[in-house]
C-alpha cells in the first residue's frame, strides 16, 4: 500500500474549490449579462424624477468607488446620525471648483450607512442644462433644486442633501478655504420646517484641496455661460491632465440632527425663526469643520 | 344634448361614440371640417368650420347644455397658420356661441400638458397650480395656452356654466396616430445627445374615460391627465425594439426641419425636440382624488399596450444579444 490515501483529499479538495471559483465566475457572467439583457430590453423602473436604482448600483456607483476608497481614502464620522428609514435633510459645506463632495457623499452614505440610504441631492439647474450630466444626474436620482421637488422628495421619505452656499461655495477661491460662506437665503430651513423633517449638519473636509481655486478667468467663463472659471495648479496648464483631482484625504462628519418638528410648520414664513434656525445650522457645521480639519492634519502624503 | 367638437379626429369620434351610447344623453351632435372617417352611431355630424359663426347658430338651434371642445390640432401638417386658426380663432367663436347661449350649462375643453413648456429649469414634476418655468413660445403648445386663457374668460363671465380643462400627457395607444406614434415607428429613433427626458402617456381608453366622466359629471377645474409613473425615452426605444441614434440637438434640429419639408415626417416640431430633450412629468392627484379613479394603465402599460399593438418591440439588438449569448452559452 502506497501512502496515496492522503494525497488524494487534498487534490479533491483543490478540484472542489477550483469547481468553486468557476460556479462562482459563472454566477457573475450571469449576472452581468442578465443585467446587460434587462438595459438593452429597457425592463427596468424610474421614479418620477427618473432616478434609476438599477443603473445607479450596478454601474454609476461602482464607478465613483475606486475614487471614494482609494484616491481621497474618504472616511465617515457620525453616521449614527443618520436615520435609518424616513425623510431628513442633510445640510454639507460645499466645495472644490467641481461639485464631486456630492457624489462622494452619495457614496458614502450608500456604501457604509447600515440601511444604505440613496441620497437625493438638489443641483444648481445649470446641470440639467449639460448634456450627458443633465440626465446622469437624474438616474443617480438627483434634481435640480427647488422647493417643490424638495418638498416632494421629503413627503416621500428620502433623504435629500444640500449645498445652500451654492456656487459661492464650490467656487471659492483656495485662500478661502473651510470658510463657510452665506447660506443663501435659508430656503432649505423653510422647507424643512414644513415638511417637519430634522436638518443633519455635514461637515466635508477634504473636497477644499482637490482643485485648488488660484485665480478665475471671469470674461471666459462669461462666455461659457459658466458661474466661474477656474485656475488651478495643474488647470488648463496640464491640459485635460489638469482635471484629475489631487488625492486629498477626505473626512466627512454627520452632527446631530436639529430638530424642526417643535417648531409649528407655520413658521416656515416667519423670516426670524427661519434666519435663526440657518445660522444655528450653519454654526454647527463651521465648528465640525474646524475640528475635522483638526482631526485630519494635512491634506496630502497621509494614508 | 352634447355637442362634440374636432369629432372627425381619433379622440372626438372615441369620445362621441362613448358619449351617444349612453341612454342618458337625449343628443350627440358632432362637428369638424372634413367628414368622419369612422362610423359614429347615433351621433349626429354637422360638418361646418368652427372658425366661423356658423358654430353659434347650430349651438343655439339645438340647444346644446354641454360642449365637449376637442378640437386641438397637435399635428401640424405644415400649414401652421391654418391650425393656429382652426386652435384659436375656432375656440373663440366656439367660447363666444357658448357664453351667449342661455341653455348652456358645460364646458369640457382639451388642452395639453405642453402648457407647461418643457426646459432643464422645470421642476421634477408640475402640478396644475404651477407657472411655466419657460412658457412655450410656439406650436400647438402656444395655442393651448392662449385656449386655456379664453376659456378662463368664459368661466369668468359665466360662473354658472362647469367649466373642465383637462391637460393631458401625450396620448399612446393601439389607434393612435400621432406626431409621437410615427416617431416611434421609424426605422432610426434619433435622439438628443446627452439628454435623456422623462416622459408619460396615457392611454386612449383613459383618456376617453375621463374626457366622458367630465362631460356627464360635474368636475369643474383644471386637470391633468396622464398614465401613473414615468418612463425614459431610451427605455420606451428599448422596449420598442427601435435602433437609437443620438444627435446633438442642433443636428436633430435640421434633420426634423428636413425632414418635416421633404420626408412626410408631419409634425417634428421644436415643441416635439424639446420635449424630447428634457420631457416633462405632470402630477395627477387632483384628478384621482376628485374622480376617485386612477388610470387603468400606467404610462408603462400605455406604451406596452401601444408597441404591441402597432407590432413594435423585440428589436434586433436584443435579438443579437440573445443570439450570441446563446451561442457563447452553447459553447460552454
Amino acid at each position: 500500500m502506497r501512502p496515496e490515501a492522503q494525497v488524494i483529499p487534498l487534490n479533491t479538495d483543490a478540484a472542489d474549490r477550483l469547481a468553486q471559483d468557476q460556479a462562482g465566475f459563472d454566477h457573475k457572467v450571469a449576472s452581468v449579462l442578465r443585467f446587460l439583457r434587462r438595459r438593452l430590453a429597457g425592463e427596468y423602473e424610474i421614479d418620477e424624477f427618473g432616478f434609476d436604482p438599477e443603473l445607479n448600483e450596478g454601474l454609476l456607483l461602482p464607478a465613483l468607488r475606486p475614487l471614494y476608497e482609494r484616491w481621497f481614502r474618504v472616511e465617515m464620522f457620525g453616521m449614527d446620525n443618520v436615520p435609518g428609514t424616513g425623510s431628513a435633510l442633510i445640510v454639507g459645506n460645499h466645495s472644490g471648483t467641481l461639485p464631486i463632495d456630492g457624489v462622494m457623499l452619495q457614496v458614502g452614505l450608500h456604501d457604509h450607512h447600515p440601511a444604505h440610504r440613496n441620497l437625493r441631492l438638489l443641483g444648481a439647474d445649470l446641470v440639467y442644462q449639460i448634456p450627458v450630466l443633465a440626465h446622469l444626474a437624474r438616474k443617480s436620482g438627483h434634481t435640480l433644486a427647488c422647493q417643490a421637488d424638495a418638498a416632494r422628495l421629503l413627503a416621500k421619505e428620502q433623504l435629500v442633501g444640500v449645498f445652500p452656499e451654492g456656487f459661492k461655495g464650490v467656487g471659492k477661491p483656495f485662500s478661502e478655504r473651510y470658510k463657510l460662506q452665506r447660506f443663501g437665503r435659508g430656503g432649505f430651513v423653510a422647507t424643512a420646517l414644513r415638511a417637519q423633517v430634522p436638518i443633519i449638519p455635514c461637515a466635508i473636509v477634504g473636497a477644499e484641496e482637490i482643485y485648488p481655486k488660484l485665480a478665475d478667468l471671469k470674461p471666459l467663463a462669461r462666455l461659457l455661460g459658466f458661474p466661474y472659471f477656474p485656475v488651478t495648479p495643474t488647470w488648463p496648464l496640464l491640459g485635460l491632465l489638469g482635471l484629475v483631482p489631487l488625492p486629498s484625504k477626505w473626512m466627512v462628519a454627520f452632527g446631530e440632527p436639529i430638530r424642526t418638528d417643535e417648531y409649528d410648520p407655520a413658521q416656515a414664513d416667519d423670516h426670524m425663526t427661519v434666519f435663526n434656525l440657518t445660522d444655528q445650522v450653519r454654526e454647527t457645521i463651521q465648528n465640525m469643520l474646524y475640528d475635522l480639519l483638526r482631526q485630519r492634519g494635512p491634506a496630502f502624503f497621509r494614508a | 344634448m352634447v355637442l362634440v367638437t374636432g369629432v372627425s379626429r381619433f379622440l372626438g369620434a372615441r369620445v362621441a361614440d362613448t358619449l351617444q351610447a349612453d341612454p342618458s344623453i337625449e343628443r350627440v351632435i358632432g362637428v369638424d371640417t372634413v367628414a368622419p372617417t369612422m362610423p359614429l352611431g347615433r351621433t349626429e355630424f354637422v360638418r361646418i368650420d368652427i372658425r366661423t359663426p356658423s358654430i353659434a347658430k347650430i349651438v343655439n338651434a339645438a340647444e346644446v347644455d354641454t360642449v365637449v371642445h376637442l378640437n386641438l390640432v397637435t399635428m401640424t401638417s405644415g400649414a401652421r397658420v391654418k391650425a393656429k386658426e382652426l386652435n384659436v380663432i375656432g375656440t373663440m367663436q366656439l367660447l363666444a356661441a357658448c357664453q351667449r347661449s342661455a341653455a348652456m350649462r358645460k364646458v369640457v375643453v382639451r388642452s395639453s400638458a405642453a402648457v407647461y413648456g418643457s426646459s432643464g429649469y422645470d421642476p421634477a414634476v408640475f402640478t396644475e397650480t404651477d407657472e411655466p418655468v419657460l412658457p412655450p413660445a410656439s406650436g400647438y403648445a402656444k395655442d393651448a395656452v392662449e385656449v386655456e386663457g379664453y376659456v378662463r374668460g368664459l368661466a369668468r363671465r359665466r360662473s354658472d356654466l362647469t367649466v373642465s380643462v383637462l391637460r393631458f400627457a401625450n396620448f399612446l395607444g393601439p389607434h393612435v396616430d400621432s406626431p409621437l406614434s410615427r416617431y416611434f415607428h421609424m426605422p432610426l429613433a434619433a435622439t438628443v445627445l446627452g439628454f435623456d427626458p422623462r416622459l408619460q402617456f396615457v392611454h386612449e381608453d383613459d383618456g376617453v374615460e375621463v374626457l366622458r366622466r367630465m362631460a356627464v359629471e360635474d368636475h369643474p377645474g383644471t386637470f391633468n391627465v396622464a398614465g401613473d409613473g414615468v418612463v425614459l425615452l431610451s427605455q420606451a426605444l428599448r422596449r420598442a425594439g427601435r435602433p437609437i441614434l443620438r444627435l446633438p440637438a442642433a443636428a436633430l434640429q435640421t434633420l426634423g426641419d428636413v425632414g418635416r419639408r421633404f420626408g412626410g415626417l408631419k409634425g417634428f416640431s421644436p415643441e416635439l425636440l424639446r420635449w424630447l430633450t428634457y420631457g416633462r412629468v405632470i402630477d395627477t392627484d387632483v384628478l384621482a382624488r376628485e374622480l376617485s379613479w386612477r388610470p387603468k394603465y400606467s404610462s408603462e402599460e400605455a406604451f406596452a399596450d401601444f408597441a404591441d399593438s402597432q407590432g413594435l418591440g423585440q428589436g434586433l439588438p436584443l435579438e443579437l444579444f440573445d443570439r450570441l449569448t446563446s451561442v457563447v452559452g452553447g459553447k460552454r
